[in-house]
């Protein structure tokens, strides 16, 4: 689908090439990677200090020793943390999260897909109008976005008002996993709307409307076209909306009444409240093993254009 | 895009058309509900939200007072602007580096550089915590350097996870472009520098704002990393905040929201035009 | 001459790189009312009255600081690994042993604090801090239950409205209680609650406060220091744990009936104290704002502001007799009878926060 990549030479940079032995443009060669690496190298440096070192720090916790007071102490090195992941509450906390995540990520692609589809059929100012519209939301603060839902969630809040009204219900969602999730899909759905329509808006029409005329109907050419066509952006989505929601905690202290139900909170937990910087830091390496595993796998499996 | 064929045979007929409309539209309130939602609860003249009791300024003229607020804001201001300007400098490099040149170690680079992107804030937190715990000992050894107070640790680690957004930002406007462009200043003699200068820069630039700005606004939205890493005196208007709706929901946090709210769109909505101005004024200079 | 210089060289290096663990003459020597530049103070919130802050300001002609901490962990996560920046804590009792134990905070030294005198033997010699070396009391308080009565109506006065699911059905407090955020505090009130001390050590004891507050986690709301009492007096609960001046002032604010209890069980009874980091940058400020709290018109007007009980015996005549004759902020005789300090409990003090850890999730 996508314009065949251009020649080779047009990324070369090295002026005329009729005149250059193979010597001279070796060295050419290395002069060039030599200013690449250079242009590089302050970033490099910048990332190896401050993060790749402190994320050895926290590894190195991982394996300490916490004193009686609750310091940690880089000596005595041992597995005492990692033992402790197997405990019930790990397990349980880890799995909360982990469905919690995908619940928040399917309903958003539920949400955000028709969405998507229906900007990218739009003529072209009522894309952009529409596009900034949902821009807005997604550059506007997430703290300030979560805590409007705190307030609707409140018990004099407009939304418990209405819920109970319609008799659904007390209405009393606030401090609850579902409202946690709830604010995790409000935050995050531009996330899965902005990936999905660049990857919709991409797709050759033509296609669609040949699909119909084999199909005789839209679903027929939605499910065997659209769909698969989209894929790269169902992919991007999902990544941008899953790794926060699982390691999420901003949402669950407003939302969920800080009960530690989900990693993002145990792990601060850890550190603030437990006093124990080994499991903390355990569970924030094994938190993003995870993450970067599950994001590669993802990507193989879903095509790498993005 | 379409190869002649136009958007709407997308669209599907019947029933699903109208249902498509009508999920497009309750998506859109969902958005926005909240949003409208504080921004009138912000002139409610009750202690409680939720009940409308009055019309009011009052709790305006309380932001106005509050000099923790104004502190905040401040500090906040500075964060972001040192943390962006470094992050965009290295942010572009490190994009330039990676698609412009090849060298070894490249492939390692670009792993890690993905690392700031996919890490979880809490992880990124508990990092920059240690770190500093262990380390800033050696830091205060540089004469001037004091990491006890003010802004340097949010600005480090600002510009840790913000050098990867910048990058990926620009790597995106980069792979788009026509390196053609660039062999012809080559052709004509120009050394590198005047074809970054003169070629490269410019065509880059949408790339380099767009990602400026998400670094200001990721620095702006971020809660636990600052709350972690923030020093005496130093604390930016999002950790602020933080404290101030762990103790509850307040006419006054409405006040605040709303402000912070306004700012954010106000400079989501100006870049928009201001991309839009030089976007067709660069077009109009490469067609003559 | 070199072999000198080099011996010289060494033995500065070798003072300079020496840890802190040197005597208190090591400490710098400050002279009654000096200053050394501005205050970082580092405290809970809504704890300092904030003309105290002004006064102090004004007479020394220095600038004030304040950082806010919800909890005695939270406070401790940011100083333990040294050079936070922060010049006076106000941790609590059992804070103060670990604080003392690891090192962290310098003697008070007499001659720049000789208000110290001012405070009432009651408090001046605490088991945490004997001879109050390191430490001079800030306020004191109790830890108990609040409770919305316009809703309740009467309840007897027990720990089990927090954790018993009889009386949370019988008052309808499913989803409107909150605890406190805190191991020593929370587990301490299931331990009171069951007839135990809350300086338990026996593990079967633990086991079982673990197990009251791991069947009332369902019925609890939040775990929160912060808005125990803003949340009762805008309706979201019924009932809270939490510390006695605050629900005092919230209640204030209320338009309901509330009251506040330690329950017949027993509750903890906790003094906080300032104390002096040992690498403050400016300590002299900060003793000489130790000794201008410690002051009797100050101590009284702090505890007239926040509403929690002053360990200033000559303050006292300064106090409001309202708030003197308030049994919530100074508990009679007999409520005294039933309360405990938390103590350092050792090597079992990491079993308090584990236990809550498990009973949370």
């Amino acid at each position: 689908m996508s314009v065949a990549a251009p020649p080779d030479e047009a990324q070369a940079l090295d002026g005329p090439s009729e005149l250059a032995t193979p010597g001279l443009e070796r060295q050419a060669e290395r002069a060039k990677a030599r200013q690449g690496f250079l242009l590089g190298l302050p970033a490099i440096l910048y990332l190896l200090v401050f993060f790749v070192i402190p994320l050895g720090v926290v590894v190195a916790y991982s394996f300490a020793t916490r004193t009686r007071s609750g310091r940690t102490e880089l000596r005595d090195w041992n597995l005492n943390a990692y033992a402790r992941l197997g405990d019930d509450i790990v397990l349980t906390v880890a799995w909360r999260s982990l469905w919690v995540a995908a619940l928040t990520t399917v309903i958003c692609l539920l949400l955000a897909y028709p969405l998507a589809y229906f900007i990218s059929t739009r003529s072209a100012v009522t894309r952009n109008l529409l596009l900034v519209g949902i821009m807005i939301p997604f550059w506007s603060n997430f703290l300030i976005r979560t805590y409007a839902w705190r307030v609707l969630l409140d018990s004099d809040g407009l939304v418990t008002q209405m819920v109970q009204a319609t008799g659904l219900g007390d209405g009393r969602i606030l401090f609850t996993t579902n409202a946690v999730i709830l604010g995790l899909v409000y935050g995050y759905l531009p996330f899965m709307v902005l990936p999905l329509y660049a990857a919709i808006e991409r797709i050759d029409w033509s296609l669609v409307e040949g699909a119909r005329d084999l199909y005789a109907n839209g679903w027929g050419a939605f499910r065997r076209v659209v769909w698969p066509l989209s894929k790269p952006g169902v992919v991007a989505g999902s990544i941008l909306v899953f790794v926060p929601s699982f390691g999420a905690y901003v949402t669950p202290a407003i939302l969920g009444g800080n009960k530690e139900g989900l990693l993002g909170s145990y792990i601060v937990l850890q550190f603030l409240s437990a006093r124990n910087g080994p499991v903390g830091s355990a569970v924030s390496v094994v938190v993003l093993v995870v993450m970067l595993l599950g994001t590669l796998l993802y990507f193989r499996a879903g095509g790498k254009n993005l | 895009m379409s190869k002649g064929v136009a958007r709407s045979t997308a669209e599907p007929q019947g029933v699903s058309r109208w249902w498509l409309r009508g999920h497009s539209l309750l998506v859109f309130v969902f958005f926005y509900a909240p949003i409208v939602v504080l921004f009138v609860f912000s002139f409610n003249d009750s202690n409680a939200v939720g009940n409308w009791k009055g019309f009011t300024l009052g709790w305006y003229e309380a932001f106005l007072d509050n000099q923790n607020v104004h502190e905040s804001i401040w500090i906040s201001v500075k964060v972001c602007l040192f943390s962006t300007v470094i992050a965009v400098v290295l942010g572009t490099a490190s994009a330039l580096a990676l698609e412009r040149f090849r060298w070894w170690g490249q492939k390692a680079f670009d792993a890690v550089l993905y690392l700031p992107i996919i890490i979880p804030d809490v992880t990124m937190a508990v990092m920059m915590l240690v770190f500093f715990g262990e380390t800033a000992h050696l830091f205060n050894v540089i004469p001037g350097v004091d990491l006890s107070s003010g802004l340097e640790k949010l600005v480090l680690s600002h510009v840790a996870f913000n050098i990867s957004f910048v990058s990926v930002v620009v790597r995106a406007r980069l792979a788009n472009l026509d390196a053609s462009m660039e062999e012809a200043a080559a052709d004509l003699y120009a050394n590198r520098w005047q074809a970054f200068r003169r070629v490269t820069l410019p065509q880059i630039m949408p790339g380099v704002l767009g990602g400026a700005l998400l670094a200001i606004t990721i620095s702006l939205d971020d809660v636990v990393v600052s709350s972690f890493v923030a020093a005496v005196g130093a604390t930016p208007i999002s950790v602020y905040v933080f404290g101030m709706l762990r103790k509850g929901v307040s006419p006054l946090v409405n006040s605040v929201s709303v402000v912070m709210l306004t700012a954010s769109i106000s400079l989501v909505l100006a870049s928009l035009v201001f991309s839009r101005a030089t976007g067709s004024e660069r077009e109009e200079r490469l067609k003559t | 001459m070199r072999a000198f210089a080099l011996l010289g060289v060494i033995s500065v290096l070798a003072v300079g790189c020496g840890s802190d663990e040197e005597e208190a003459s090591a400490f710098k020597q400050c002279a009654f009312g000096e200053t050394d530049g501005d205050l970082a103070f580092f405290n809970w919130s809504e704890y300092m009255d904030p003309d105290l802050i002004t006064a102090f300001q004004d007479e020394f002609g220095v600038s004030v600081i304040e950082d806010f901490y919800p909890s005695n962990e939270e406070m401790f996560a940011k100083v333990e690994h040294g050079e936070s920046g922060y010049d006076m804590i106000i941790p609590s009792d059992y804070m103060i042993s670990i604080l003392i134990s690891e090192a962290m905070i310098q003697p008070v030294q007499a001659a720049a604090v000789p208000n110290r005198t001012n405070i009432s033997d009651k408090f001046s010699d605490p088991p945490f801090d004997p001879g109050s070396t390191y430490t001079s009391a800030y306020q004191w308080g109790t830890t108990g239950v609040g409770v919305d009565l316009g809703v309740t109506g009467d309840v007897p006065q027990t720990w089990g409205l927090l954790f018993d699911a009889d009386l949370a059905e019988k008052y309808g407090l499913d989803g409107a209680i909150t605890l406190l955020d805190d191991p020593r505090e929370t587990v301490g009130a299931a331990l009171k609650y069951l007839g135990y001390s809350l300086n338990s050590t026996s593990a079967d004891e633990l086991a079982e406060a673990e197990a009251v507050i791991a069947d009332a986690v369902s019925r609890v709301a939040a775990f929160d220091s912060d808005q125990y009492s803003e949340l009762i007096v805008s309706g979201e609960t019924i009932v809270g744990h939490g510390y006695s001046g605050n629900f005092l002032w919230d209640f204030e604010e209320g338009e309901s009936e509330y009251t506040y209890f330690v329950p017949d069980e027993g509750g903890t009874i906790w003094v906080d104290g300032m104390a002096v980091l040992v690498d403050a940058p400016h300590p002299c400020t900060a003793f000489a704002f130790m000794n201008f709290l410690l002051d009797a018109h100050n101590g009284a007007q702090l505890t007239n502001f926040n509403w929690y009980a002053s360990p200033n015996g000559a303050a006292e005549e300064f106090i409001d007799q309202e708030v003197l004759d308030n049994q919530i902020i100074y508990p009679s005789d007999e409520t005294m009878k039933r309360l405990e300090f938390i103590e350092d409990t050792g090597d079992f003090e990491i079993e308090f926060t584990d236990a809550l850890t498990r009973a949370r999730g």
